[in-house]
């Protein structure tokens, strides 16, 4: 049987009323966590959110999440053939799932317009 | 409308001018339309400065500052014409050319950090250049620098507003002129309406049709189907830019796929196929270990030996920096060699697999030297542009379009701005956009991650960079049925970022664009640049046509109309 990884994926829009889901992906030497959790979308679950731009080039440094209690960029991190957990950054508002709110607050939207 | 949920109110946004896209087009024009007196609003559907395609430029931006050798830009403007093939809006073409020196010294001055020798910027050789006049900064870093230091100078205006995570759903018209857009924000799902005495689409290309592409994932197309249903043409939808050394093997974590470039700028390279053989002379340019092949040539010739079944293992061609010194590459390249080690590749000792990659589009939305469209109230800048670089894009031009055209329009829509009054009311002209975006979805939904991921298989598969009649006839089936699933009403309830939502909007968009690329590709029936037909190969001196493409009913109209040419530069 072919190699896979075990993501075990914090999901949920407040953290106090989280769950932790599993899934299982192929694995393939030289693929990134982000990889992974792209491959859950297509394959899995469409409405797994995670924040992304430039896919592997580690440029836009938008997918920044935590791995096993560490931060990291999702699109550095290598995809391992073993159980890794992803959570939220937990030191930044939470939106959903993956993503957090990582714009400085002249760069959000919200905060300005909403008053 | 299902009980329990109430309808949200839009929420209100007000501004002279509205700037949709923050790559280095939108951030230029945004600073040059708040410089000259103007409240401006920068906003995008990623966040500010990060996503779109100027992050990932590697290395090369075209102009001639004659700070290496002597230059003027009419030799960059012949070299642009001559690499356009013939399609050229040379209006376009000459306005890159003439105010790109300026526009490079204003982000020198700015502090970017252009890479410098002996004292004056460095220029490198690109392949179609008659002489060396590409600047960058190291290493492999002039993507990320342009991007940061255009945004440093955006938090330095007070007139200018940023927001990220807002995806446009359509622009507002209002008797004829577009005076805004219809957004909804990504974060919390809230319907958003602003209103603009000047709207400047800077959304970039469309190179996410396609399975390998060396942009970002929100580089879908989505400025060109906004201005197509706003009313204004778009041209030369046929022409996509295949970069023809993306990397493909082995799989490498965190290195963008186009690094291949810089190398081969410095180092040159060798292009090799499966028997370690240099094959582009075949195609008709001897490298001999130079960097010379234009983007067009380079990618047929890589294409043309894997078909003919001397590919590298994984179907593209080797690439090979072995007989450069270590300490050559280490100098060129600095930590991006420790990063290439990281990945276990070792260039003194393995080759690498590269193929062609879906990398710019020369198509876009018809524009002026001012960088209007055919709709008043509506610019373009930058990639979004469709014109300046013909039938294929010189390397170097995009960046410098970017800066040059996002200028250009931030100045004409200071200007309409500064004469505008107010916006006229809007009476229910954001109803159908805020009545999409409210939508409940349809029950039993397909999964929209999956669609895109077809869309780009037929895309790459069948309208990539060699084209017959019947793949593209096979690419419009896909793009019908793709479309039929897609339906009218948006998937995903709306909620916090809810990307099953995004994609069913980034689909609407995508298959749109996927469409009129398709259509236009069929029409041709020639070859020429970056449209090659293998049942057309020639290519024929009746087809120096552009064709353009507008809305008509509820369909679209592709009309023909001759390759205009400018007066001859001096």
């Amino acid at each position: 049987m072919s190699e896979t990884a075990i993501l075990k994926i914090w999901r949920g829009q407040n953290r106090d009323a989280g769950h932790w889901e599993t899934h299982t992906v192929p694995f393939e030497r030289g693929q990134s966590v982000l990889d992974g959790l792209r491959w859950i979308r297509v394959n899995k679950d469409p409405s797994l959110a995670i924040r992304f731009s430039c896919i592997n080039a580690n440029a836009c440094k938008e997918c920044m999440m935590e791995l096993d209690g560490e931060t990291v960029y999702a699109c550095t991190a290598r995809l391992e053939p073993r159980e890794m957990q992803i959570a939220p950054l937990h030191n930044k508002i939470l939106v959903r799932d993956l993503v957090t709110e990582i714009a400085p607050p002249a760069e959000r939207f919200a905060a300005k317009e909403k008053q | 409308m299902t009980a329990g949920k109430a309808i949200a109110e839009p929420i209100a946004a007000e501004t002279d001018v509205l700037v949709i896209g923050s790559g280095a087009a939108g951030m230029y024009a945004a600073i040059e339309a708040a410089r000259a007196g103007c409240q401006v609003f920068l906003i995008d559907r990623s966040l500010i400065g990060r996503g779109g395609a100027t992050v990932m430029a590697q290395m090369t931006v075209a102009v001639a500052l004659g700070e290496e050798v002597p230059d003027h830009w009419s030799h960059h403007y012949q070299d642009t014409l001559t690499a356009g093939r013939g399609l050229c809006n040379e209006p376009l073409s000459r306005l890159l050319c003439e105010e790109g020196p300026e526009c490079i010294r204003q982000m020198d001055q700015w502090g970017i950090g252009w890479a410098r020798k002996d004292g004056h910027i460095a220029q490198a050789f690109a392949p179609g250049h008659d002489r060396p006049r590409c600047v960058y900064v190291d290493f492999l870093n002039t993507g990320p620098a342009v991007s940061k230091t255009l945004r440093t100078v955006t938090h330095k205006i007070k007139s200018l507003r940023r927001a990220g995570d807002l995806c446009v759903v359509d622009l507002l018209k209002v008797g004829g002129e577009v005076v805004g857009a219809v957004a909804w924000h990504a974060e919390t799902g809230a319907p958003v309406v602003i209103s603009a005495k000047c709207t400047i689409v800077a959304t970039g290309g469309l190179t996410r049709l396609y399975r390998r592409n060396s942009a970002s994932a929100n580089m879908g197309g989505d400025g060109y189907a906004l201005c197509l249903r706003a009313g204004a043409p778009l041209i030369d939808m046929e022409f996509v830019q295949f970069f023809p050394i993306g990397h493909l093997a082995p799989r490498l974590i965190g290195m963008d796929p186009i690094m291949w470039d810089p190398f081969r700028y410095k180092l040159g390279g060798r292009l090799l196929n499966k028997d370690m053989q240099e094959f582009t002379d075949r195609y008709g340019v001897p490298e001999e270990g130079r960097y010379v092949i234009t983007r067009d040539l380079g990618t047929y010739a890589i294409l043309k030996e894997v078909e003919a079944g001397r590919g590298s293992p994984h179907g593209g061609a080797y690439l090979s920096f072995q007989h450069v010194p270590e300490a050559t590459l280490r100098e060129a390249f600095g930590p991006v060699i420790d990063r290439l080690a990281a990945n276990g590749i070792d260039l003194t000792k393995m080759p690498v697999e590269v193929a062609p990659i879906a990398h710019y589009h020369m198509g876009g939305v018809a524009a002026d030297v001012k960088m209007q469209t055919e709709v008043p109230g509506l610019l373009v800048a930058g990639e979004a542009v469709g014109g300046a670089n013909g039938a294929n894009r010189l390397s170097g031009n995009a960046i410098t379009e970017a800066l040059v055209f996002g200028r250009q329009a931030g100045r004409t829509a200071a200007a309409r701005a500064q004469a505008t009054k107010s916006t006229p009311a809007q009476g229910n002209a954001a109803q159908a956009a805020l009545d999409l975006i409210r939508d409940e979805p349809p029950k039993d939904v397909p999964n929209p991650a999956e669609m895109l991921v077809r869309l780009q298989a037929a895309m790459s598969d069948d309208v990539g960079p060699l084209r017959t009649r019947a793949k593209l006839d096979r690419a419009l089936g896909v793009i019908g049925e793709l479309s039929a699933m897609l339906g009218d009403r948006p998937f995903g309830n709306g909620g916090a970022f809810d990307l099953q939502r995004l994609d069913w909007f980034d689909l609407r968009n995508m298959l749109t664009v996927a469409r009129m690329v398709a259509e236009a590709a069929r029409l041709r029936t020639e070859s020429r640049g970056a449209h090659q037909r293998e049942d057309f190969p020639e290519m024929l001196p009746q087809w120096q046509v552009n064709h353009t493409i507008r809305v008509s009913g509820g369909g679209f109209d592709i009309m023909k109309a001759p390759a205009a040419p400018a007066e001859a530069a001096q």
